[in-house]
């Protein structure tokens, strides 16, 4: 009992940080329709960015991460530029081919400018793992559920009362009127993508103080799929719901049955998901008309 | 892809309009290039006739593809994790129950296909990036059962030798001679391709990628043909990936990655969706750029010799170019190769005038 007990509460705060990556998914999918497959990629740069202000220039920790946030949202807003906004009005098809497109040269990017090889962060969050009776908290994992937490309150605070992000949520319900209404969709999106690179680069941050600065990130950061299906695609809470439920049977499974279930779950769940309730546990069912 | 035909071809009956292979000279240029393919051997070295078995392999996986997401207009992600049931149950066959060539290939393509019915069903619900997510799912979810709970069948992660192929005692174990297995093959899948997209089933595929709720309402049962779509589109990965087996002569679950599957996307979209001769134009052109990459990178990495050694110039730079290949077609030639080679074939019909 005391192991189903450790093995959720892993699963809790690794799933809070699937969340976060999430979130990024959601918060371009709500307001442009664009599924983004290069969001893994985005996590990962944000780690090797990480690693670079922080260990290679040996910057202090604050500005590391300031630099970090703003080098991956521009990173974000570059290719939302080159990339997707001549491509607005296009199929689905074709723009979420250039995601993956993306997510390729984004890759191979990263391989030319920091090698193929794997570091690791050094230890830089203060305290000590937590017992709780017989269940241990890790320390990396426990701020990474206290940063998740915060950034999605954050992010819920900032569509409910800023002006850019009532915008967003204007652009995300119609275009055409919300450009009617002075907003710019343009700007909008820039902006969207801009913030789903600094939300992804958070996660890159906490997913690369547990495993390590490598490649490797990108495809853990996959999951992220998985969990904005099965949340909604519309839904910043469902995604953080999801999150939890994809962190806490991947540990379970695991666990307790074998130990590469652990990678593939997510996707069982997906599966499963998409043969019950397509539109997943929040989103909304959308009626077509010819 | 609509067909302009030249002024002054006019049909006499229904058969010349039906025909596929239309004039004299279709004959003629369609023969003598098949018969230049076949003595490719006679002229070529053995590493480009390994190149063009490749080719002659990524064509049969792109072709499939071409059907369900150029046709049919459902994305897939996972035609790598199809190649690879194909590539095992080649492999397996062979190992232990000696199975021949030509009972091995038409099992890998059925097995294949029904995996691809299996993950094709949610498509009965969805469509877009949601069945691009089952198929993710599937690349995930195929190599990870292949590596693990079949273990004692597949020996997991660690390859599995397999035999050359061999015809009636002939063993096929050089590029020469394998050449002369995977091009029939090949050119009898893109015949079959061809001919499938002049069929109802074909017309069918197009109404639905077209517009699926007008083509239901039209009467066509989407269901049925969307898991047509599946099953045929996995079985052309199934022959692709038996083929794979016999041509490396040892499958692993990790050549069966999502790379591989971007890859076949990417082919498609650069040779043009919905275009038999676009598939073809698309897999020669990535995998010839691919092949002379690595020269370049060789070149680079004799220029900078400081900055080679620290990263591997060559597997950085396919995926880069690779990826900005992909962007830059979608950008500026949606519509890919295909649409190019229409042009320059009117422009050539045309000449001297320019329209």
């Amino acid at each position: 009992m005391a192991l189903f007990f450790q093995f959720t509460m892993n699963g809790i705060m690794i799933g809070s940080i699937y969340s976060l990556l999430a979130v990024g998914i959601v918060l371009i999918y709500k307001s442009s329709k664009i599924f983004n497959f290069s969001a893994g990629e985005l996590t990962m740069c944000g780690a090797f960015f990480m690693w670079t202000f922080l260990s290679a220039m040996e910057l202090p920790l604050f500005l590391s991460i300031l630099f970090t946030l703003l080098a991956v949202g521009c990173v974000a807003y570059i290719m939302e530029r080159l990339a997707i906004h001549p491509l607005i009005g296009q199929p689905l098809l074709s723009i979420l081919l250039v995601t993956l497109g993306l997510s390729h040269m984004l890759n191979g990017l990263a391989m030319f400018m920091w090698g193929g090889y794997s570091e690791n962060l050094p230890r830089f969050l203060p305290g000590k793992a937590i017992f709780i009776g017989s269940v241990v908290i890790a320390h990396d994992l426990l701020w990474a559920f206290i940063v998740s937490i915060c950034l999605l309150i954050l992010l819920l605070v900032f569509f409910k009362f800023t002006k850019v992000g009532l915008a967003m949520r204007a652009v995300a319900e119609d275009h055409q009127t919300a450009q009617a209404r002075g907003i710019s969709v343009g700007v909008i999106f820039g902006a969207t993508w801009f913030l789903a690179g600094i939300v992804a680069s958070v996660g890159g941050i906490l997913l690369a103080y547990r495993l390590g600065v490598s490649q490797f990130l990108s495809g853990v950061s996959l999951k992220a799929f998985p969990v904005v299906l099965i949340g909604g695609l519309e839904s910043v809470g469902g995604a953080f719901i999801g999150g939890l439920i994809v962190g806490i049977l991947e540990n379970l499974a695991g666990g307790f049955i074998d130990p590469w279930l652990m990678e593939v779950t997510p996707y069982i769940i997906l599966i499963l998901v998409l043969f019950v309730r397509p539109e997943g546990l929040f989103g909304l069912k959308r009626i077509e008309r010819i | 892809m609509p067909t302009y035909r030249p002024c002054g071809t006019r049909n006499f009956s229904y058969k010349q309009d039906m025909a596929v292979v239309r004039t004299p000279f279709h004959w003629t240029v369609l023969t003598a290039g098949i018969v230049l393919l076949f003595l490719c051997p006679l002229f070529l070295s053995g590493v480009m006739i390994n190149l063009l078995n490749y080719m002659g392999i990524t064509i049969i996986a792109v072709m499939g593809l071409n059907i369900l997401t150029g046709y049919c207009g459902q994305i897939s992600i996972g035609q790598s994790a199809f190649m690879a049931v194909g590539a095992y149950t080649v492999a397996v066959l062979c190992k232990y129950f000696d199975v021949s060539l030509f009972a091995a290939l038409p099992c890998a393509g059925l097995i294949a296909g029904i995996v691809g019915v299996f993950f094709g069903l949610p498509s009965v619900k969805i469509k877009g990036f949601y069945l691009a997510m089952a198929t993710l799912a599937a690349q995930f979810i195929i190599p990870a059962i292949i590596a693990h709970p079949l273990e004692p069948i597949t020996e997991g992660t660690e390859s599995l030798r397999v035999p050359a192929a061999s015809i009636g005692g002939l063993s096929l174990s050089n590029p020469e001679s394998f050449f002369y297995l995977v091009i029939p093959i090949t050119v009898m899948l893109v015949f079959f391709a061809e001919s499938l997209s002049r069929t109802g089933i074909g017309r069918a595929f197009v109404a639905i990628r077209d517009d699926d709720l007008a083509a239901e309402v039209m009467g066509i049962n989407i269901f049925r043909y969307k898991l047509t779509a599946f099953f045929i589109c996995s079985v052309y990965a199934g022959i692709a990936g038996g083929l794979w087996a016999y041509w490396l002569r040892s499958v692993n679950p990790d050549h069966f990655n999502l790379t591989q599957s971007i890859w076949y996307l990417g082919m498609l979209i650069a040779g043009g969706m919905g275009s038999i001769i676009g598939a073809i134009f698309g897999v020669i052109f990535l995998l010839a750029l691919d092949h002379f990459l690595v020269d370049i990178a060789l070149w680079i990495s004799t220029l900078f010799p400081a900055f080679s050694t620290s990263t591997g110039i060559q597997q950085a730079l396919s995926p880069t170019v690779y990826g900005l290949v992909i962007i830059l077609f979608l950008i500026f030639e949606p519509r890919g190769l295909a649409h190019r080679w229409n042009i320059i074939k009117a422009a050539w019909r045309l000449r001297p005038f320019s329209y």
